[in-house]
């Protein structure tokens, strides 16, 4: 079947993230960890699917991961999606992981979108944004998001330091439609090298550092296989997409690639009957004709439009090859995240249950909660508003749930409190327990009158009773 | 409604010179021109007086002599600028003089008056922004004529619909009857939406249709009627092709406008505030179609890929211009053609045909298509359905694209080097060549005469919104011509040092009108005052049979927004928000229509002619005739 639009999807899901410890663990990657409930991986498929994108290549870091993710795809998505599940071994890094798929690429463009991505942004749009520019690389650009919200004040102590670091500085030009300069995060020094000959074509550059990548990529294959046999990239948040924005008015890769792509795609039959043109010197060749339905495109900044009347000027000295860097910023009123850190998980967690609930597909009760019909509630328990409790959970009398997530069949003694936290599968908490802004993984037990405050509890664990915890990330050893 | 027709006959082509007429040919056909001008005062006497041209000399412009010539009211009411102009010196024995009076008053009043006048110039209002509450005085003048224009051109639409009346055939009665069960299930949807039945402009654009179709079925059957063949033609068809909308579909019907919606691929809001004069043509909310469309991107399996991005590039203006917009059309058609499989049980002559049609309708929503684009489609489709049947599907195809192909590059790349050779041949070492927005032949005109060692300047006219010239200035400018660059309203000042002016073309009609940019006509006025030759350069294949008199009835409407913004000055922001005011409607003509007068001679590849041979050039060298 062909891909729609000529688009085949890419999603990187990752493996077992180091900065998702203690959460993260051999038996639970990444890309199934429990966002509102849902497998991570869900809310990148799920959008995908919205947008009848229904043939996707997933890659996934390691073995054992791999199959986890296949076995739980082929449940979830059997009669919907068309997924190919694709491993590479571990700490390759996105290009890696896109290097691993590149036998598998066909169409003329490709999507590639994170796997940790958790938004309502149309991938379409992203996509007719790449087309219509004709761009080698657009991406998803959306605006940085302010650290969790009020509630998240609790938790949100230690994000104050990592904040300058995760800043990407971009800069764009005035219609916001072209990527002019990018560092990302870990890159930023305290000078910021601008070439003077992409401020000059453009002659007016914006410099942002609140916008943050999204990571969705449209590629345009050629560009992508081409930048892949280079060999020191790691990275295409940190790599690639500075590197082609860097070059994209004395485009190496594309010189040669995109003439022949140009070719295939007109179908080869562009061989003009010689008879017919000897009026003028000139040959109305394959460029002479893309020159004129193209040369008089306004471009919305008139930087490329200099460089294409450039290149076809001075036919004489070798023709300048551009390729196009575009931008889409997604709307205010989207959501869009990346849970690639603890923190964002919380705070997307705490997104769902309110600002974004459109997108975990739930409908909220009147209470403003979600309250699967199997969960055993005791007297007097409460589950306040903004929270998720589901299937098989049993609560035990005189407890309270506030803004927070309750997995499957837990069991919960009775007055215990639970605020602002993430309890995901199968957890024993014993009565008269405290759980605020805390996470706990799957299989964990948390024995009589225990105190956990800004802790993130790995699977499996064990608290004994009586113990107070704050702050720390707890593991079994 | 028929207020000019017995006019006609009166105004003879002479006579119908309104704007700019040069003191000399005023001079030369002053004598011919005084027994037509008495002839009509003679009718004009015996009318009424409402039924004379609305459009009066403003009192301050005559001096107190001229008032007191018993000849002079009539005449001046019938006719105003040939009164202004170029009134024959017998009249006045100052003629000359205040001749040069009004010639440096180009871009003022005079001139948007004797625009709107309209009678037989075809010339746009000027005035892009009508203010529905009249403050000047020559305000009234103005809406009386719009009205009376409005209501000319509402004639026109109804004309052919007001004789078919008594008889009416099987379809039409059908066609009727649909309606008025339309009607009647409008009513009820209104009545059940609890809404009170508003006359009055509902404030939700989304309600719109309902109630609207209600109120217009009455009123609206007559003109429904002589569409209903074609209606029910597309019934026959089934629904699954999607057929394109007619190109001058009156977009002030309901009900019409309401079909199309249905069908209708991009999801467009129509504009609020227009302006009464251009309901007929479509104006949506710039703006919300290309978010819309772009988060569909996916979901709309049944169009070609390249087509949707020549679309996409449409509604974005990264193509525009005839010529750029039809080969891109044409080559994403190619692609189609390239991509296309013969569904089983189809044959591929009707079935194609059928999937370029969709592909059309497609792109017209995305913007209406221009007359070449229009004429190259034509071709395609005629080509497609006289495949002969016994052809495999490859065959087929691959003739189909080398039949683009030859299009493309006999109908425009050769013919626009034919331009060029016989272009260059008008120009003279010291000329000095004006040219409007940045019309692509011409461009190649000027290289190729810059490349063969021609001494000449240019002088580059724009406008605004889209400053299409500046892109023009800097390529030239980039190969070294000497440029001047001017807007539009200083073209007056700069004609007086013009030898040559070079226009560009949308389409030529067939009574040699020449539809274009909008101001083109404005430049031709202009110079044809100053006895500047105009050439204007045109492919061929953008000739078109139609006839037009004036601006009105076929246009493009722009984004309303675009005139109100100035580029790179955003602390001009007085017209923001100007949709939710009532009291203001913005208008954005995209083309203008220059009658033939002011064309001193056409240059295609069939070399240089004058306007009236178009016809000619249609006939002999029609499309569908040389591909046949």
């Amino acid at each position: 079947m062909d891909p729609p639009m000529d688009f085949q999807v890419v999603v990187l899901a990752g493996g077992t993230s180091d900065k998702l410890s203690p959460l993260v663990s051999k038996e639970l990657p990444k890309a199934l960890l429990p966002v509102a409930n849902k497998p991570l991986l869900s809310y990148p498929l799920e959008l995908l699917e919205a947008s009848n994108l229904k043939n996707i290549i997933v890659v996934v870091e390691g073995d054992e991961a791999a199959t986890q993710v296949e076995s739980w795809l082929s449940v979830a998505y059997m009669d919907r999606l068309n997924v190919e599940v694709v491993k590479t071994p571990g700490d390759v890094g996105t290009v890696g992981a896109i290097r691993a798929v590149a036998p598998f690429l066909i169409s003329t463009d490709i999507l590639i979108v994170s796997g940790d991505l958790v938004s309502d942004t149309s991938p379409g749009a992203i996509a007719a944004t790449h087309r219509r520019h004709g761009a080698a690389v657009t991406a998803l650009f959306c605006p940085a998001p302010v650290s969790g919200g009020a509630d998240s004040s609790t938790s949100g102590g230690k994000d104050k330091a990592k904040k300058p670091s995760r800043c990407n500085i971009v800069g764009l030009d005035p219609t916001r439609q072209f990527l002019l300069h990018v560092v990302s995060g870990a890159k930023v020094e305290k000078d910021i090298h601008i070439q003077k000959r992409i401020v000059r074509a453009v002659g007016q550059m914006e410099i942002r550092s609140d916008f943050m990548d999204a990571h969705v990529y449209a590629f345009k294959r050629t560009v992508l296989l081409d930048v892949l046999e280079k060999e020191n990239l790691y990275s295409i948040k940190q790599d690639v997409l500075p590197y082609l924005v860097r070059t994209q008015l004395r485009s190496e890769i594309s010189a040669k690639k995109e003439n022949s792509a140009d070719e295939s795609s007109n179908g080869a039959t562009k061989e003009l009957p010689s008879e017919d043109i000897n009026i003028n010197s000139a040959v109305p060749s394959n460029q002479n004709l893309r020159w004129l339905s193209q040369h008089r495109e306004i471009a919305p900044s008139s930087y490329q439009e200099i460089h294409i009347s450039d290149c076809d000027m001075n036919k004489s000295r070798p023709a300048k090859k551009t390729h196009k860097c575009c931008i889409y910023l997604s709307g205010k009123t989207q959501y869009c995240a990346r849970l690639n850190s603890v923190q964002a998980f919380g705070d997307i967690n705490r997104d769902m249950l309110g600002e974004a609930s459109r997108i975990t597909g739930y409908t909220f009760s009147a209470q403003n909660n979600v309250v699967h019909p199997t969960v055993v509630q005791g007297a007097k328990t409460t589950a306040g508003g903004q929270c998720i409790i589901a299937e098989g959970t049993i609560l035990g009398d005189k407890c309270s749930v506030k803004r927070s997530v309750i997995g499957r069949h837990c069991r919960i003694g009775s007055n215990v409190k639970i605020v602002n936290s993430i309890v995901m599968n199968h957890i024993t908490i014993e009565d008269n327990c405290t759980i605020q802004g805390s996470v706990i993984s799957s299989n964990v037990q948390i024995q009589e009158r225990a105190s956990l405050k800004d802790c993130q509890v790995g699977a499996g664990y064990v608290i004994t009773a009586g113990s107070e915890y704050k702050s720390e990330p707890l593991t079994k050893k | 409604m028929d207020l000019r027709r017995p006019n006609r006959p009166v105004i003879g082509p002479k006579v119908r010179q309104v704007g700019f007429v040069t003191p000399d040919s005023a001079a030369a056909t002053s004598s011919s021109s005084i027994p037509a001008v008495s002839a009509a005062a003679a009718t004009s006497a015996g009318s009424p007086p409402s039924s004379l041209s609305p459009v009066m000399i403003p009192p301050p412009r005559h001096p107190s002599t001229e008032m007191s010539n018993p000849h002079f009211h009539p005449v001046g009411s019938y006719n105003p600028s040939e009164q202004i102009l170029g009134s024959p010196p017998a009249l006045s024995p100052s003629r000359s003089s205040r001749f040069d009076a009004d010639g440096s008053d180009f871009g003022g009043d005079d001139d948007e008056s004797v625009a709107l006048s309209g009678v037989g110039g075809g010339m746009t209002p000027k005035s892009s922004l009508l203010m529905r509450q009249p403050v000047t005085k020559t305000a009234p003048l103005v809406s009386e004529t719009r009205k009376r224009d409005s209501n000319a051109s509402k004639g026109k639409g109804e004309g052919p619909s007001a004789a078919p009346k008594e008889k009416l055939t099987k379809a039409e009665r059908r066609a009727t009857q649909e309606a008025q069960r339309a009607a009647k299930a409008a009513a009820k949807e209104a009545a059940a939406a609890g809404g009170a039945p508003s006359v009055s402009k509902q404030p939700k654009p989304a309600t719109k249709p309902a109630t609207q179709q209600k109120k217009d079925i009455p009123s609206g059957s007559g003109p429904l009627q002589p569409l209903a063949p074609s209606g029910s033609i597309e019934k026959k068809q089934g629904k699954k092709e999607v057929a394109a909308p007619h190109p001058r579909m009156q977009f002030d019907d309901m009900t019409k406008v309401g079909k199309l919606k249905k069908r209708a691929v991009v999801n467009q809001s129509e504009a609020r505030n227009r302006v009464e004069l251009f309901r007929h043509l479509p104006q949506y909310e710039h703006g919300t179609q290309l978010p819309d469309l772009e988060s569909k991107f996916f979901q709309l399996d049944l169009i070609h890929p390249s087509v949707y991005q020549v679309g996409l590039q449409f509604l974005s203006d990264k193509i525009s211009g005839g010529n750029a917009r039809c080969i891109a059309m044409l080559l994403a058609f190619k692609e189609v053609i390239q991509d296309y499989t013969t569904p089983p049980e189809k044959t591929l002559t009707r079935d194609l045909g059928a999937k370029v049609g969709s592909c059309v309708s497609f792109l017209i929503e995305c913007r209406p298509l221009s007359v070449s684009m229009g004429n190259a489609i034509r071709f395609l489709k005629n080509r497609i359905s006289s495949l002969p049947h016994n052809l495999s599907d490859k065959e087929a195809k691959s003739r189909l694209q080398s039949d683009i192909d030859r299009f493309i590059n006999e109908k425009i790349i050769i013919a626009s080097k034919a331009i060029v050779e016989h272009g260059v041949s008008k120009i003279r070492d010291g000329d000095v060549l004006l040219t409007y927005g940045s019309p692509s032949v011409v461009e190649s005109i000027f290289a190729y005469a810059h490349g063969i060692k021609k001494n000449f300047r240019v002088v580059v006219v724009d406008s605004r919104p889209k400053h299409e010239g500046q892109g023009l200035l800097r390529r030239l400018v980039e190969r070294g011509i000497h440029c001047t660059y001017t807007h539009l309203n200083a073209v007056s000042y700069v004609m007086h040092e013009v030898t040559r002016v070079f226009l560009g073309a949308s389409s030529v009609l067939s009574n040699g009108t020449v539809y274009s940019r909008v101001g083109t006509a404005c430049v031709a006025m202009v110079a044809h005052a100053f006895r500047v030759p105009v050439l204007v350069c045109c492919e061929a294949y953008k000739f078109h049979e139609r006839v037009q008199l004036d601006s009105i009835c076929s246009n493009e409407l722009g984004d309303p927004d675009a005139i109100s913004k100035v580029s790179g000055r955003k602390d001009l922001n007085y017209l923001d928000g100007w949709a939710q005011n009532e009291n203001i409607q913005l208008l954005n003509l995209k083309y203008d229509a220059t009658p033939s007068d002011y064309v001193s001679v056409l240059v295609t590849e069939q070399g240089m002619l004058p306007p009236t041979s178009v016809p000619v050039i249609i006939r002999e060298y029609g499309i569908e005739r040389l591909w046949t």
